[in-house]
């Protein structure tokens, strides 16, 4: 796993409602229990980890819709963090 | 109920996004006008990804204050103290020492001089001065329009600040409400104030991602969230039995007031607590579901608060809920939180006054979620005998008001 992947991990096992001892690239958003603000305080830690600016309005943004899985979040960070550095 | 636990509203003062004076808020409110457009106030707003906000424009300081005065007013206490000088001046009251001692002065505000605060943090944190104006204190305290109104008009009776978020202007008036209604003052000036387009504020705000890029567009398809809004609003109660005796022009009756907590999440809205506030205000009113044709909505134009409020009107109304003529003004002027229930109060009082139920503008069409009957665009001429004004705070503190014409 790249450090980026487990930079994200790490922030989104802090969100997590629901006890589980790892967070995985395969883990469905929804079923780690995450709600609309949890979202919102994930993506301020993803902008300020990685000094990106993501896109996000909680009224016609829904995460678990975009993103099914963790692996789904890794890929768009890997995607701005290349476009940032291109 | 005898005329002296009748509470009507004598006076009434407002500045808004749309206009300085109630006369020309109402106008423009009715004229379904838009008081929101591209953020001009604020320094550093070249910065802010949010662009758009409901300013108070036109205002100028001093116009209405001495210099030397606004060393101690922050633009939240000008709002308050210019609109309950135009409530108190239509009310018609003289203040003398009997009645200034059995007055109270109770004013919502959400969070206090943000004007001031944002000034004094540039300049200790970014312009590294070492002191601060010396009356930066008292200029912000959140009690400030409170103390600044009672001074002004020596008002010597209960006077304090109620503090719930988007709530608190409807729970000051709630207060005042009551405590005229029970007898413990004779009269009160009241309502809510707030100066929160600020650079601090607005970046608050947008890192929650609530807000709208373009427009307020409540109960609508395709709302992308809500506007920050600013302004007062500032009432003049007193028992029905004292104001016939002076012969004083009565603008409504204020019939009941209910609050709630939801005592669940912070952010998130609740169905059981804004059905509980609005069943509260209508039983404490004596009003039925069906004597209510208007609702003055919180309606801020976020996905989860319309949706909520449309259920929270389904659960209380019932198959009334259809018939009623819902709007939110924050359509209008933004949401001025700790204001925005004077503000709303103000549109509800003269809408039931003179039988016009003001639009919800911006509004593009039918959201399943929100399927009432929310007055789209343009105002409607209707026979307005009983309305309520909902304020529903983060913090999940709800509060609501029932207005009935004054006949």
């Amino acid at each position: 796993m790249t450090d980026l992947a487990s930079d994200v991990i790490g922030i989104i096992a802090k969100k997590k409602r629901v006890e589980k001892p790892a967070v995985e690239l395969s883990d469905r958003l929804e079923d780690l229990g995450l709600e609309s603000l949890d979202a919102v305080e994930m993506i301020f830690d993803l902008e300020e980890k990685f000094d990106i600016q993501i896109p996000y309005n909680a009224n016609t943004n829904n995460p678990r819709t975009e993103f099914e899985t963790v692996g789904d979040v890794v890929n768009a960070i890997e995607k701005l963090v290349a476009k940032k550095k291109s | 109920m005898s005329d002296a636990h009748r509470v009507v509203i004598t006076g009434l003062g407002a500045v808004t996004p749309l206009g300085n004076a109630v006369s020309i808020y109402w106008h423009k409110l009715k004229a379904g006008a838009s008081g929101l457009g591209t953020i001009t106030q604020v320094q550093g707003r070249e910065e802010l990804n949010q662009k758009i906000a409901g300013e108070v424009k036109d205002f100028d300081p001093l116009k209405y204050f001495q210099e030397r005065d606004l060393s101690t007013l922050d633009r939240f206490s000008q709002f308050a103290i210019v609109a309950a000088r135009e409530a108190i001046a239509q009310a018609g009251l003289v203040f003398d020492r009997p009645l200034s001692l059995r007055t109270a002065t109770i004013i919502g505000t959400g969070v206090g001089g943000q004007t001031t605060l944002d000034d004094a943090f540039r300049r200790l944190y970014f312009e590294r001065k070492s002191r601060l104006f010396p009356l930066s204190i008292p200029k912000m305290m959140a009690n400030a329009p409170a103390s600044q109104i009672s001074m002004q008009h020596g008002l010597r009776g209960p006077a304090f600040v109620v503090a719930s978020a988007c709530a608190s202007a409807t729970h000051a008036i709630g207060l005042a409400f009551h405590m005229v209604r029970s007898g413990t003052i004779d009269c009160a000036v009241t309502g809510g104030t707030e100066a929160t387009v600020t650079f601090g504020t607005l970046r608050g705000w947008e890192a929650m991602r609530v807000m709208a890029p373009d427009a307020c567009r409540p109960f609508s398809i395709d709302r992308k969230g809500l506007i920050l809004g600013e302004g007062a609003a500032v009432f003049v109660l007193e028992p029905l039995e004292k104001a016939r005796a002076r012969g004083a022009q009565i603008l409504g009756e204020i019939a009941g007031f209910g609050m709630t907590a939801d005592a669940a999440d912070l952010t998130a809205p609740d169905i059981d607590g804004m059905s509980r506030a609005m069943e509260g205000a209508l039983a404490d009113a004596k009003l039925t579901p069906q004597d209510i044709q208007y609702v003055n909505a919180h309606g801020t134009g976020t996905a989860a608060n319309d949706e909520t409020e449309t259920k929270a009107l389904h659960r209380v109304f019932g198959d009334h809920a259809r018939k009623l003529a819902i709007s939110s003004t924050k359509s209008m002027v933004g949401h001025a939180l700790g204001a925005a229930g004077a503000l709303e109060l103000a549109a509800t009082v003269m809408a039931v006054k003179e039988d016009i139920v003001p639009p919800t503008i911006g509004y593009l069409g039918l959201d399943p979620a929100c399927d009432l009957d929310y007055v789209p665009n343009e105002a409607r001429k209707m026979r307005v005998d009983a309305a309520i004004s909902n304020s529903f705070a983060f913090g999940g503190l709800n509060a609501v008001l029932a207005v009935k014409k004054f006949a």
